[in-house]
């Protein structure tokens, strides 16, 4: 059985296929907690998480704080509004005034790509976990968008996986191409020429595909991203009809794909913009299955980063 | 690497051990009636399955069986060594009011009985809990004490006992390494 050494998890890619299987099938364990009446377990009674969200977020840090309390850890969270960031303090001031508190895990999200490597050189007694950084990667989203798979397929290896989308800023793109490649999926990209960052076929068993159609042909896993207009310019699209026209899901297109073929989106939804709600609320949709599955897996990411060897 | 390994209890033994804790299980708790069986990963939950098996014959009813994995409930999980992999719960019925028979291979320290026995606490309130093992070897830790035992085998805290299972999960035989 393989062993789970890292004291962080920032990116998919720094984790082999054997850590990656690790994750899921504890994940999967963890699922039986959350079933319960009584959902919670002893395991990280004493830790503290401190959840430090630079951006806005629900689902992601609502599931961070209740896999952490469903182990027992105690967790505090901070958002920008309430932080001294709004008062010019640096993120290494803020580590360093966090560190004195003597944390044991610290969740982040930031909007700059590469920053938890930061935050974790600066906190060597503490483990770090990226709750998504810029566009670089939402290793937590990866994770539970496999699991997601797994629990349809029972396998990942061979699967067809169509990301869809604006490529070139999505993390979570990255995370499932990091992951899914290394569990030996197939993955197909398609998006705008704008939002297809150039390079991407090299990122592993990865194809670029000129058109949305030629994406999902026969795929098992139809993934839509979001359209990110808070980091995007104006001019990277016409407008979002044109957009949905050339690049959104709809029930014709979705018939492309292999008849069991799942739908997976990330969130939040612009509905009518990447998806239509025919295809949302539609029998294909595993979106709130997605939803579900993030509290097991960031159940199992906490609990394996706090047997990782400290330096 | 254990050093040189003695069989102390070939597959007849634990037959007949299983056989005579059945019929304990069955006098004391007068048959099946509310009575399920929870075994402790790995072994446990494999000698459970065949102790309802045992005792379905006796008696012609057949006890739920379910499993316990006691990973997140451990006391030793708090130092910085890599986490075990977690085990698969497995209690797809109430414990309320029911009479729990926990069921492990080898009785050591007590410890993981005791993690066990806050692991089904989570799961409900039984009317009792009762333990049967396979092997007791002694070295409590922890008050605690098995209802129904297969052998009692005094060993020196440097030995090893392990019950031995087939690839089918059925018992083949217990052995002692020194």
């Amino acid at each position: 059985m393989a062993e789970f050494k890292h004291k962080d998890i920032i990116a998919l890619r720094d984790l082999n296929k054997e850590e990656i299987e690790l994750l899921l099938s504890t994940a999967e364990s963890m699922r039986e907690i959350n079933s319960r009446d009584i959902k919670k377990v002893p395991t990280l009674r004493g830790k503290t998480i401190i959840n430090l969200f630079y951006e806005a977020s629900t689902r992601t840090r609502t599931s961070f704080e209740i896999a952490g309390k469903r182990l027992s850890a105690d967790t505090v969270n901070i958002t920008p509004s309430s932080s001294s960031a709004t008062k010019g303090e640096t993120l290494a001031d803020t580590a360093l005034n966090l560190l004195a508190m003597k944390p044991d895990i610290i969740v982040m999200r930031h909007a700059v790509s590469g920053s938890h490597y930061f935050l974790s050189s600066k906190m060597p007694g503490c483990s770090i976990i990226n709750a998504g950084d810029g566009t670089h990667e939402h290793p937590s989203q990866g994770l539970l968008d496999m699991l997601t798979m797994k629990d349809r397929f029972g396998r990942l290896d061979g699967l067809k996986v169509a990301i869809v989308g604006d490529i070139t800023h999505s993390r979570v793109a990255r995370s499932n191409i990091q992951g899914l490649t290394k569990m030996g999926s197939q993955v197909f990209l398609a998006g705008p020429p704008t939002m297809m960052p150039p390079g991407a076929e090299r990122l592993g068993n990865v194809t670029v595909c000129a058109s949305m159609k030629e994406a999902i042909q026969d795929a098992d896993v139809v993934m839509m991203l979001r359209i990110q207009q808070e980091r995007q310019g104006k001019t990277l699209m016409p407008n979002a009809r044109e957009y949905s026209r050339y690049f959104g899901l709809n029930p014709e297109n979705l018939k492309l794909a292999k008849p069991d073929a799942m739908v997976m989106h990330p969130g939040p939804i612009n509905r009518g913009v990447e998806m239509s709600s025919y295809v949302v609320d539609g029998g294909q949709s595993h979106i709130l299955k997605q939803v579900e599955n993030g509290v097991a897996v960031r159940m199992a990411m906490l609990y394996h980063v706090c047997g990782g060897e400290l330096e | 690497m254990a050093g040189e390994q003695t069989v102390i209890m070939d597959n007849s033994g634990i037959k007949r051990a299983l056989t005579r804790i059945s019929h304990e299980i069955l006098e004391r708790n007068k048959g099946l009636n509310d009575v399920v069986l929870i075994g402790i990963r790995s072994g446990g939950a494999f000698l459970a399955e065949e102790l309802s098996h045992v005792a379905e014959v006796i008696e012609g009813v057949k006890a739920p069986v379910g499993a316990v994995d006691i990973t997140l409930y451990r006391d030793d999980i708090s130092g910085h060594l890599p986490h075990h992999a977690v085990g698969k719960t497995d209690i797809p019925f109430s414990l309320e009011g029911k009479k729990v028979v926990l069921v492990d291979d080898v009785l050591y320290t007590g410890r993981t009985i005791r993690a066990a026995m806050d692991a089904l606490m989570d799961h409900g309130r039984p009317q009792c809990i009762q333990l049967a093992v396979l092997i007791d070897r002694g070295h409590r830790e922890l008050p605690i004490r098995a209802d129904f035992v297969g052998r009692n085998v005094p060993t020196s805290l440097k030995e090893n006992v392990a019950v031995i299972f087939d690839a089918k999960n059925q018992p083949i035989e217990v052995v002692l390494e020194k």
